[in-house]
């Protein structure tokens, strides 16, 4: 499983006024893995999938896509790339509809005119394969879903397109038991199918049960990222609540991963 | 997969369970078109009873050349307020863009097509610097349309010499608010224009069910074209009547010419909102900016050109009331306008919160504003009563749309 990272980020750093988020990230994503991303309320991992994502500019540090050198200036340049993400509070629209959020800024056209019936298609596709709950009509607002219903709708706008990397921030947090399973199994499916998927979340279990490798960030910084089959439970937890565990972890705050 | 129903898409539902959706719409604070054709319907009911003269052909077609500009102005507002800004310029935007007009037209002899294209360009520059402040240096818009407010009275001063009237005398811009349609012509356009609708809508259905999808019924269309027809048959049958006091010394009848003119508006503008991805953006932007611009939507972009549509618009009223005044004067635009022009957006079912609301909304809005002005002229009541009319009837649209607002979201629609 030794290939290249089809996403790698090196000595990022990121501030918000005087107030510096990240220090110094390395991140690495392997198409068909599931790289899950853990850490504290606040340690940053919304911020770096932000900066991923082109929402946020990164003060310093390299991306790199597919080995290429490249410069993400927008959620346009993201997109282009392949790089998908649900944001943790999902950024749809109340006011459009399930198709019209899942096409927006993407929207089918033939010629000057939008395709509604082509997107509503794909839209229906795409639900009847994340096997959606009882969605009334495609042509619902948004704002009539109940949460785990917006979820779903935020995590099936991401897989529409035909994606390389898909990056979930805490997408199973307004989830029921039965949507989590079934989000966590999408997760898997996705990274089974080829594609590099990020997984934020705050769940130990759920972490362990579909995460090929863990990314833990500590106060800003990357503490360790380490293939999930190699450590335990405990290490996990020590590196988002200490930064360090063992020979893993930060050394004296620099950065440096084992 | 999991034993999970996936979304109902195929056939046509029947027409009773679209009418309950719609009843349910509405009981979640969804009021739409409602409020605008209630109002609408008591109105007339009321003046009419009052006043026999208010059902006359003549009042009738008079409704319409009253209320075109504020409508005019009304249809661009949409944009703006969709987006949950507020232009509260519109109206003396439009007394600059007259301004500008006869001052060319009438002083400098500038045909009247360039005097027209000249008002227009006015009109986007002004939506230009409005949307740059607003977009660019996040000034509140109300704050930069307020300041804009007073600075264009006095900049329709200077163009008009520190208040002088400049009166119109061109032909065709005069007719744009006082000449008729033949009346054959009127049959004409109404004809063709309900073929267009129910051939769009027949065409869309058949598309829709041969791909599989959800499509309105054949009854529903039905409805609504027979709704459209009957409507529009009633409105051109009434305006084709002899409504001159003289008509062996000149006949007066037609369809006024400012109806085919909002009409395309009209058209043009829902086309733009409903059928373009630039509309879908501007819904977008209005409903969660920063969802849009995640989606990679360029937010400042769109904002400034919703004020640049508003100007545009506004300087498009400006023409039609200077040609129905026959004239432009300070006030050209002023007063009441753009209250009347706010009040008719958010009538018609425009949010003041942004994220919803159509063109149409404000043609409705419109037409109660225009009822209101007509039927209280009609009355006499002085200048005094007007003003008080008109601020309760702002207060009011905006009331409903608060309250309709607050019972969306108990209902969780929005
Ligand atoms: N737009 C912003 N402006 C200023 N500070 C911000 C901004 N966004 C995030 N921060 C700060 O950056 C830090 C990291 O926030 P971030 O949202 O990335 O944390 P997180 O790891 O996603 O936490 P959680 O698990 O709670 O989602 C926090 O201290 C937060 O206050
Ligand atoms: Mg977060």
């Amino acid at each position: 499983m030794s290939q290249a990272p089809v996403l790698e980020l090196r000595g990022i750093d990121k501030s918000f006024g005087p107030v510096q988020v990240l220090h110094d990230v390395a991140f690495s994503v392997y198409p068909g893995e599931v790289t899950a991303l853990v850490g504290d309320n606040g340690a940053g991992k919304s911020t770096l999938v932000k900066c991923i994502g082109g929402i946020h500019p990164m003060d310093s540090g390299e991306y790199f896509f597919a080995g290429e050198k490249v410069h993400v200036s927008g959620p346009r340049d993201a997109a282009a790339m392949g790089v998908e993400i649900v944001y943790q509070d999902l950024a749809l629209c109340d006011n459009l509809d399930i198709v019209q959020n899942m096409f927006l800024g993407r929207e089918r056209k033939s010629g000057l005119v939008l395709d509604e019936d082509t997107m509503e298609e794909m839209a229906a596709k795409t639900l009847a394969g994340l096997s959606v709950r009882t969605v009334k009509s495609l042509r619902q607002h948004v704002s009539s879903l109940s949460g785990g219903q917006r979820q779903t709708v935020a995590i099936a706008k991401a897989v529409l397109w035909n994606s390389k990397v898909v990056i979930l921030d805490e997408p199973t947090a307004a989830l029921g038991v039965a949507q989590t399973a079934q989000v966590l199994e999408l997760v898997r499916r996705l990274a089974d199918n080829g594609l590099a998927v990020v997984l934020i979340s705050h769940n130990m279990n759920d972490v362990f049960a579909v995460s090929d490798r863990i990314a833990a960030l500590y106060l800003g910084r990357m503490a360790a990222q380490v293939k999930t089959s190699e450590v335990t439970h405990s290490q996990i937890v020590e590196l988002i609540t200490a930064g360090r565990s063992g020979e893993l972890g930060l050394a004296t705050g620099n950065g440096a991963s084992a | 997969m999991t034993t999970t129903t996936s979304p109902q898409k195929t056939g046509s539902p029947a027409i009773g369970s679209q009418v309950r959706d719609y009843f349910e719409r509405v009981r979640g604070g969804d009021l739409g078109a409602l409020p605008a054709v209630i109002g609408l319907v008591v109105l007339c009911a009321v003046f009419a009873s009052l006043s026999p003269s208010f059902l006359s052909p003549i009042n009738f077609a008079n409704l319409f050349t009253q209320g075109a500009g504020v409508t005019v102005i009304a249809m661009g507002l949409v944009f703006v307020l969709l987006l949950g800004e507020i232009d509260l310029s519109a109206g003396f935007a439009s007394g600059v863009c007259a301004a500008v007009m006869a001052v060319l037209l009438t002083n400098e002899g500038w045909p009247w097509y360039l005097s027209v294209l000249a008002a227009m360009v006015t009109g986007v520059l002004i939506g230009l610097v409005l949307g740059v402040l607003v977009a660019k240096l996040g000034i509140p818009s109300f704050v930069v349309t307020l300041a804009a407010f007073l600075a264009f009275q006095g900049v329709a001063l200077i163009l008009l010499d520190e208040g002088t009237n400049i009166s119109i005398r061109d032909e065709t811009i005069l007719a744009v608010a006082n000449s008729n349609l033949p009346p054959l012509l009127g049959w004409a356009v109404l004809v063709v224009g309900v073929l267009i609708y129910a051939g769009i809508q027949l065409t869309q259905m058949r598309r829709r069910l041969g791909r599989g999808l959800l499509a309105d019924s054949f009854a529903v269309i039905a409805v609504r074209v027979g709704a459209l027809a009957v409507v529009s048959g009633v409105a051109v049958y009434v305006l084709n009547l002899e409504r001159s006091r003289n008509p062996a010394l000149i006949s007066l009848s037609g369809v006024p010419i400012v109806v085919p003119v909002i009409l395309v508006l009209l058209i043009v503008w829902t086309f733009a909102l409903h059928r373009t991805a630039y509309g879908r953006h501007v819904y977008a932007v209005g409903g969660n900016a920063e969802a849009a611009r995640r989606a990679g939507i360029n937010v400042d972009r769109i904002r400034i050109s919703a004020f640049v549509i508003c100007s545009f618009m506004a300087s498009i009223g400006g023409i039609i009331a200077a040609s129905r005044a026959n004239s432009v004067d300070p006030n050209t635009g002023g007063s009441t306008v753009l209250l009347f022009a706010v009040g008719a957006a958010v009538i018609g079912g425009t949010s003041l919160f942004g994220g919803k609301g159509r063109v149409l909304d404000a043609l409705l809005g419109g037409a109660v504003v225009a009822v209101v002005i007509n039927g209280m002229g009609l009355m006499g009541y002085s200048a005094s009563v007007k003003y008080v009319v008109t601020g309760a009837v702002l207060l009011l649209s905006a009331g409903v749309d608060a309250l309709s607002r607050k019972r969306a979201s108990a209902s969780g629609r929005r």
